[in-house]
């Protein structure tokens, strides 16, 4: 395989934790109209969530139903107490309450782990690398998040594409009223979605928890880029999130990697060079110059 | 009424300031006022241990000399800097100014030292760096009252550089992130190596924080050198050295200390074998450290870090220029010769100071080994930083 493969697949591995990550943001948004900024912070509290349930029982196979279960009811707790009693409150009061949980999720942590750096311990049956190109391998688990990723991906699709409830959040997403006027039960639905979405970030958390390690304001750097994510596919759709993930992915892998090597070139090279770090969030500008509801968004 | 009063009282002020001043020295001496300390430093934060290990190695060798020195009682006046740079001149300002410290010692984060170099620079206070590695404060912006008993970001790297041209490493690529003490160890690396008869080929750097290192990783095979160079510290060095491991590559890695330093347990198998080059280790063996390892275990209840050393050292050197002046602050030219010319016994070894006023220091070889960076020779003897652009 050559290096260019082995940077695309690299950007295909980032790029569906990214949507994993997104997905939740997204659903949230499109159909509850909160910018959840503590999304990050439940990233972290899956990667920590993780790392308690592999210092316990010694199993990460338990880490990511562990994280789901406790996202869930996480998602549940905070929909019913707090979220509930804003979505008809401005954004700024939306904003606030979100950046107030970051706080205390972060309090808490500290409070229960402290502030050090964990590593999570990779099951021995996967702890092996696999040669890809000549001289470069691929740790084993990276292919598990790869093909967890896809999996739960499939499911999302499958929920929110083919049941009666997906039919029920979509709709939901696009004419809130219709949904209340057909006498169906919005909050239900709004308990339902955030939990899920608050389960896909703790999921999201667990599975990169053996990738990254766990420590404190672990989510921030990657709530920057879901929240790019969301707003290139468009804001509530889960199709859009799916394709602006794995195209942010690669694009910002391949300009990692083949960007700086313009620098040294001089002239027009270092001008390369710049754009190509910067190559996501000028790929975000783009989009909403000619697409400013996003690439699969419907509703302006 | 309300400003002839202000003008009254500080008139006051003003005449009980002139009052002391002109208290004739025999007097000060019979009843010395207590040398004000300031200590800016990380209590709270990722940097927070830091903070903490620095203050007790201070405190340590207070207690070592009684309380005093030379002869001179010493109250130390702590403040959390939160390794914030925003607050950095107003912290620093609030210890010169408000609380009127005779010397400041602080900090951990480098953008909060280049706010309190602004500051002692405008104040003139005596100044001692016990962590933060920003090349500028002994180089360009360097001051007559500033010391730094920790390092400069360039000695390390310097270190590991020239170690790896003597083995015989013709190529090798430089691996960190996009920021200040990054570059200044990689100008350090690469100077280090084509003293020795080897060159950096490539720099690959990733943006500050992030830990994406993949796509980095992915380019190395194809670069053809013979050892990879690496700056990192935090989460980062745990990623990268764990994801280097991952990736199977042949090249060996190397790095400045600070990619293996306080993170060796999350790290794991993946560091084993990892050398790196730092001022301390483990394993040092000589009789100041072993009873300055002791001593700090006793007080703080855990094992002592390079830290930790760099604190004790910043409280000797200002040991040996109050003693030169018998606590006579007063008598600057003579506190800041004394500290200049300091030879003293570190736990590190023995350390002295360059005209610009920074750390002449061993800089050693250390191999991850089980669980310790493992000293295995010296890099470089009493490696003094170049002091470029610094007209002391």
């Amino acid at each position: 395989m050559s290096v260019f493969l082995a940077q695309l697949l690299n950007g295909l591995q980032y790029g569906l934790l990214l949507f994993l990550i997104a997905s939740g943001l997204t659903l949230i948004f499109g159909v509850l109209r909160v910018i959840n900024l503590a999304h990050g912070s439940l990233f972290m509290m899956g990667a920590y969530a993780a790392f308690l349930v592999v210092r316990t029982s010694g199993s990460l196979w338990l880490a990511l139903p562990a994280a789901i279960l406790i996202g869930v009811g996480l998602g549940l707790l905070l929909e019913r107490f707090l979220f509930r009693h804003f979505y008809n409150r401005e954004h700024l009061d939306q904003v606030l309450l979100t950046f107030a949980l970051i706080l205390l999720f972060e309090e808490f942590r500290s409070l229960l782990v402290g502030n050090d750096f964990h590593s999570v311990p990779i099951p021995d049956a996967l702890n092996f690398s696999v040669p890809i190109t000549a001289g470069f391998s691929y740790a084993a688990y990276r292919f598990v998040v790869i093909g967890v990723c896809l999996c739960l991906a499939a499911v999302l699709f499958f929920w929110i594409e083919r049941t009666k409830t997906g039919a029920v959040i979509r709709a939901a997403a696009e004419k809130p009223e219709m949904v209340e006027i057909l006498g169906i039960d919005a909050s239900r639905v709004h308990l339902t979605v955030f939990a899920v979405g608050t389960a896909l970030a703790m999921a999201a958390g667990a599975l990169a928890a053996p990738l990254t390690s766990v420590y404190p304001n672990m989510g921030d750097g990657l709530l920057i880029i879901s929240f790019v994510v969301v707003v290139i596919g468009g804001l509530g759709s889960i199709s859009g999130a799916f394709w602006s993930a794995l195209l942010i992915g690669l694009v910002d892998t391949l300009g990692k990697a083949y960007g700086p090597a313009f620098a040294s070139r001089g002239g027009m090279g270092a001008v390369i060079a710049a754009a190509a770090a910067m190559s996501v969030y000028i790929l975000m500008v783009g989009v909403l110059l000619f697409r400013p509801t996003g690439l699969f968004g419907g509703r302006s | 009424m309300l400003t002839t009063k202000i003008t009254r009282r500080s008139l006051l002020a003003t005449g009980a300031a002139a009052a002391a001043s002109s208290i004739p020295t025999g007097w000060a001496i019979a009843q010395p006022k207590p040398v004000k300390v300031g200590l800016m430093l990380p209590y709270s934060g990722t940097f927070a241990q830091l903070g903490e290990n620095i203050t007790y190695a201070i405190e340590m060798y207070l207690a070592e000399k009684g309380g005093k020195l030379g002869g001179r009682e010493i109250q130390l006046v702590k403040l959390d800097d939160e390794s914030k740079p925003e607050l950095g001149l107003q912290n620093a300002d609030r210890l010169i100014k408000r609380d009127n410290v005779d010397v400041l010692i602080g900090t951990v984060h480098s953008g909060v030292q280049m706010a309190i170099h602004k500051a002692v620079t405008e104040s003139g206070t005596l100044c001692i760096v016990p962590n933060a590695g920003a090349v500028a404060v002994t180089r360009n912006l360097c001051a007559k009252n500033v010391f730094r008993t920790s390092f400069s970001n360039w000695q390390p790297a310097y270190g590991m550089g020239v170690v790896m041209g003597k083995r015989g490493v013709k190529k090798a690529a430089w691996v960190t992130w996009d920021y200040a003490a990054g570059a200044e160890s990689g100008e350090g690396f690469k100077q280090g190596l084509e003293a020795n008869g080897g060159q950096v080929v490539q720099t690959l750097t990733l943006k500050f924080p992030e830990t994406n290192f993949q796509p980095l990783l992915a380019q190395i095979p194809g670069l053809g050198v013979d050892a990879v160079g690496s700056f990192f510290a935090g989460g980062g060095a745990i990623n990268f050295v764990k994801d280097y491991a991952a990736a199977g590559l042949k090249v060996p890695l190397v790095g400045s200390g600070f990619l293996t330093e306080g993170v060796l347990g999350p790290q794991g198998a993946a560091a084993e074998g990892v050398e790196t080059a730092l001022h301390y280790g483990d394993g040092i063996d000589n009789p100041k450290n072993n009873a300055f390892r002791a001593a700090f275990k006793a007080k703080a209840n855990r094992e002592a870090d390079v830290y930790a050393v760099q604190g004790y050292d910043a409280a000797q050197l200002l040991g040996i220029g109050l003693e030169a002046v018998k606590g006579n602050m007063e008598n600057e030219a003579g506190l800041y010769k004394a500290m200049r010319e300091a030879k003293i016994d570190s736990p590190r070894g023995p350390i002295s100071f360059s005209k610009s006023q920074e750390i002449v220091q061993n800089i050693y070889v250390r191999k991850a080994t089980g669980g310790l960076n493992k000293v295995t020779g010296v890099a470089v003897a009493n490696l003094a930083d170049p002091g470029t652009g610094c007209k002391l």
